[in-house]
C-alpha cells in the first residue's frame, strides 16, 4: 500500500490545518471568544487523517467530543465549522451544536458526540445500513481508550461481529481517560486485544505515524467493504492539551509530556516527504502558511456571521 | 373490520408497514423465530425473512443505539425492549442520541425510528417487570410517546408511528395484549395527537390511557346505574398531546379525574392537571383529582400488587366524591 506523492500531501495539509484550527482555538478560547466546552485534537492529527484517507463520501463516521479532527479530515470546510465554534447561524448546525457536537450530516458524519462512547452504536446501526442496502459504504466509529470501557463498546463490538457488519472500531488511545491515565482505567496495555473477546482482528500501532494509521485502517476499512465484518484498530498517541481547554493537565507527568511533544506527527511526516522528494522545506512551509491564512479567513467569517434568532430555539425539535 | 387482539393489531400494522415499505425492519431479543416475549412479531420472521427480523444479543444499548443509526442513514428501525422496565439499559441512546441528534445538528438530520416495548402491572411480575414510566419520555423533548388501548387504536397508532420521521415509544399494556377487537384492515392510519372519547358523558370527564381505559368504561358503566355519566378521555398519545380535546371535555362537564398507572408523583397526571389548572381554570366547578398509583415500588404477591394499581373500585370511589 505505497502512499503517492499527492495522497501524502493532501494528508500533510490536512494535519496542518487541524493543526492550525486546533491551535487557533486555544486563542480564541482564551480570549472568550468561543463560549462552551471545547476539546482539542492537538497532537492527534495522524489518526483522523490516516483513517479518512481511505473513506469515500458514501461511507459513515461517528465522531466525538473531540471532533474537530474527523470534520476536517471527513472533508469539512473550516469556515462552516468556525461558525460553529462561534455559535453562528452559518455553522454546520446553525450554532446549536457548538464544538461538542460539530458535524457535517451530508458528509456521512452521524454526529460528534457529547457522550464518551455513544458513537459505536449509531456506527454500527450506520453500518447495518450499509449492509441492508448492500451499497458498498462502510462506517468507521471514533472512540478513546476511555470509550473502551464503557458497556457500548462491548455490545457494538459483540454486535456488529456477531452479524458481520461492515464497521472499523477505531480506538484514539490518548492515553487518558480525562484525568485518569490508561493503567488506571484499565488492565491491559493494547485495547485491540480485546478483539479477540469478539472474535474479530485487533491490531495496534503508532498513531503518531500517519503511514501507519494509514496502513492499518485502510486494511480494516478493505476487510469491512468486502464483507469480512469488523476490526478494532487501536492508534497510540497522546492527548498535548487538558481533557477540555480549561483544564491544565496537572496530572500528566511532564517528563512524559515532552516525549510525546517530540513524537509530533507533524516533523515526522515533513521528513518523510522531504526524503521521498515530494516537496521541498520552502514548499511545506507554504502549505502550513496557505492553512495559516485559511484560518484566518475563517474567522473573519465566524465574526461577521450573525448569531441565531432568539427564536430558533425552537425549530429543529421535531421532522415534519 | 377484521376481529383481532391488541397483540395481533399491533403485529398487523408492523406487518402492512413492512410489507408497504422495504426500509422497514424489526430487530429486539427473542423477536424472530420465538416471535417475541409476549408473541406479538409471532409469524414476521416467517413473512419477512432473516434481513428484516433479526434477533439481537441480549443488549439494549445497541439494540436502540444502533436503531438510532440507521434510521439516521435512510432506515426506519421498529426496535423492541422487551419490557419498559429495561429501558434503563439503553436511556442514553434515547434521551441524548435519538432525541437530540436531529437538534444539535440544526434540523440536518432525522431519527424516523419505533421503540415498542411493553409496560404495566398485573401479572406478578414484581418490581422490575411490572412498571409504566411513560412521563420518563414525555419529559424529554424530541421524542414523541404513544399508548394505545384498544386493538384498533394499536393498529392505527402504530401505522402512525411507523410513518413518522421522529424517535416514538410506542407502550404496549400487557393486560391489553389479549383484548379483542374490531380493526380495519390493511393500511389504517391514526394520527398521533388526536384524543378520542371513548365513552361520552356530561357529569365528569376522566382522562386515562393504555389498561386504565379499560377500567374507567367499567367503572363508568356502574357509575352510569347511580345516575353519574362519565365522560371517558383517551389521549392515545402523551406527546404530542391533543390538549384542545382534554379543555372541551371539561369546559362541558366541569370535573376532571385522572387516572394512571405511573406512580402518583411526577406521573404525567400531573402534568394534565396543570395544564387544565392553567388554561381551563373557569371550567371547573371542583378541585381537580388524581388517581394513581402509590409512590411505591411493586410488589409480587396478588393481594399486595391487587393493592397497587387503580382499580375500578378507586375510580368509582374517586368520582363519587366529586358528588
Amino acid at each position: 500500500m505505497d502512499l503517492n506523492k499527492e495522497q501524502l500531501l493532501d494528508m500533510y495539509k490536512k494535519m496542518v490545518t487541524i493543526r492550525a484550527f486546533e491551535s487557533k482555538a486555544v486563542e480564541l478560547f482564551a480570549a472568550g471568544q468561543i463560549p462552551g466546552f471545547v476539546h482539542l485534537y492537538l497532537g492527534e492529527e495522524a489518526i483522523a487523517t490516516g483513517v479518512c484517507a481511505s473513506l469515500e463520501k458514501k461511507d459513515y463516521i461517528a465522531s466525538t467530543h473531540r471532533g474537530h479532527g474527523h470534520l476536517i479530515a471527513k472533508g469539512g470546510d473550516i469556515k462552516i465549522m468556525m461558525a460553529e465554534l462561534f455559535g453562528r447561524t452559518t455553522g454546520y448546525c446553525k450554532g446549536k451544536g457548538g464544538s461538542m457536537h460539530i458535524a457535517d450530516v451530508d458528509l456521512g458524519i452521524l454526529g460528534a458526540n457529547g457522550i464518551v462512547g455513544a458513537g459505536m452504536p449509531l456506527a454500527t446501526g450506520a453500518a447495518f445500513t450499509c449492509k441492508y442496502k448492500d451499497n458498498g459504504a462502510v462506517a468507521v466509529a471514533f472512540f478513546g481508550d476511555g470509550a473502551s470501557d464503557r458497556a457500548t463498546f462491548h455490545e457494538s463490538l459483540n454486535l456488529a461481529s456477531t452479524w458481520k457488519l461492515p464497521i472499523v472500531f477505531l480506538c484514539e488511545n490518548n492515553g487518558w481517560a480525562i484525568s485518569n491515565s490508561q493503567e488506571n482505567h484499565q488492565n491491559v496495555t493494547d485495547i485491540s486485544d480485546r478483539a479477540s473477546g469478539y472474535g474479530i482482528p485487533g491490531v495496534s500501532v503508532d498513531g503518531n505515524d500517519v503511514v501507519a494509521v494509514y496502513e492499518a485502517a485502510a486494511a480494516a476499512i478493505d476487510r469491512a467493504r468486502k464483507g469480512d465484518g469488523p476490526t478494532l484498530v487501536e492508534c497510540k498517541s497522546w492527548r498535548w492539551r487538558g481533557h477540555f481547554e480549561g483544564d491544565p493537565g496537572a496530572y500528566k507527568d511532564p517528563k512524559d509530556q515532552e516525549e510525546w511533544l517530540a513524537k509530533d506527527p507533524i516533523p515526522r511526516l515533513e521528513k518523510n516527504l522531504l526524503k521521498l522528494k515530494y516537496a521541498t522545506q520552502a514548499e511545506l512551509d507554504d502549505i502550513k502558511a496557505a492553512a495559516d491564512a485559511e484560518l484566518e479567513a475563517a474567522i473573519k467569517f465566524a465574526e461577521s456571521s450573525p448569531v441565531p434568532d432568539p427564536s430558533e430555539l425552537f425549530t429543529d425539535v421535531y421532522a415534519d | 373490520m377484521k376481529q383481532m387482539t391488541y397483540a395481533e393489531a399491533i403485529r398487523d400494522g408492523m406487518r402492512v408497514a413492512m410489507q408497504n415499505d422495504p426500509n422497514v425492519y424489526l430487530q429486539g431479543e427473542d423477536v424472530a423465530q420465538f416471535g417475541g416475549c409476549f408473541g406479538v412479531t409471532a409469524g414476521l420472521y416467517d413473512e419477512f425473512g432473516p434481513k428484516r427480523v433479526m434477533n439481537t444479543p441480549i443488549s439494549e444499548a445497541v439494540i436502540v443505539g444502533s436503531a438510532v443509526g440507521a434510521a439516521l442513514t435512510g432506515l426506519r428501525p421498529i426496535a423492541e425492549i422487551m419490557f419498559v422496565d429495561f429501558m434503563g439499559c439503553c436511556m442514553d441512546e434515547l434521551f441524548n442520541q435519538a432525541a437530540k441528534l436531529r437538534y444539535m445538528n440544526g434540523g440536518k438530520c432525522q431519527v424516523p425510528m419505533v421503540l415498542r416495548t411493553p409496560c404495566g402491572a398485573g401479572q406478578g411480575a414484581a418490581a422490575q417487570h411490572s412498571q409504566s414510566v411513560e412521563s420518563w419520555f414525555t419529559h424529554i423533548p424530541g421524542i414523541k410517546t404513544v399508548m394505545p388501548s384498544t386493538p384498533a387504536d394499536a393498529k392505527g397508532l402504530m401505522m402512525a408511528a411507523i410513518k413518522d420521521n421522529n424517535p416514538v415509544m410506542y407502550i404496549e399494556h400487557k393486560q391489553l395484549l389479549t383484548v379483542p377487537g374490531d380493526v380495519p384492515e390493511g393500511e389504517y392510519v391514526v394520527p398521533l395527537g388526536k384524543a378520542d372519547i371513548k365513552r361520552e358523558g356530561s357529569d365528569i370527564t376522566i382522562v386515562a390511557w393504555a389498561w386504565m381505559i379499560q377500567k374507567a368504561l367499567a367503572a363508568a358503566e356502574e357509575l352510569a346505574k347511580k345516575g353519574i355519566n362519565a365522560e371517558i378521555l383517551d389521549p392515545r398519545t402523551l406527546v404530542p398531546l391533543d390538549k384542545d380535546a382534554i379543555l372541551k371535555s371539561v369546559a362541558k362537564t366541569g370535573k376532571l379525574l385522572i387516572v394512571h398507572e405511573e406512580v402518583k408523583t411526577s406521573g404525567f397526571g400531573g402534568e394534565i392537571a396543570a395544564i387544565v389548572g392553567e388554561e381551563g381554570f373557569d371550567y371547573l366547578d371542583a378541585p381537580i383529582k388524581r388517581l394513581a398509583a402509590p409512590d411505591t415500588p411493586i410488589p409480587f404477591a396478588p393481594v399486595l400488587e391487587n393493592a397497587f394499581i387503580p382499580s375500578e373500585e378507586k375510580i368509582i370511589k374517586a368520582v363519587e366524591g366529586f358528588f
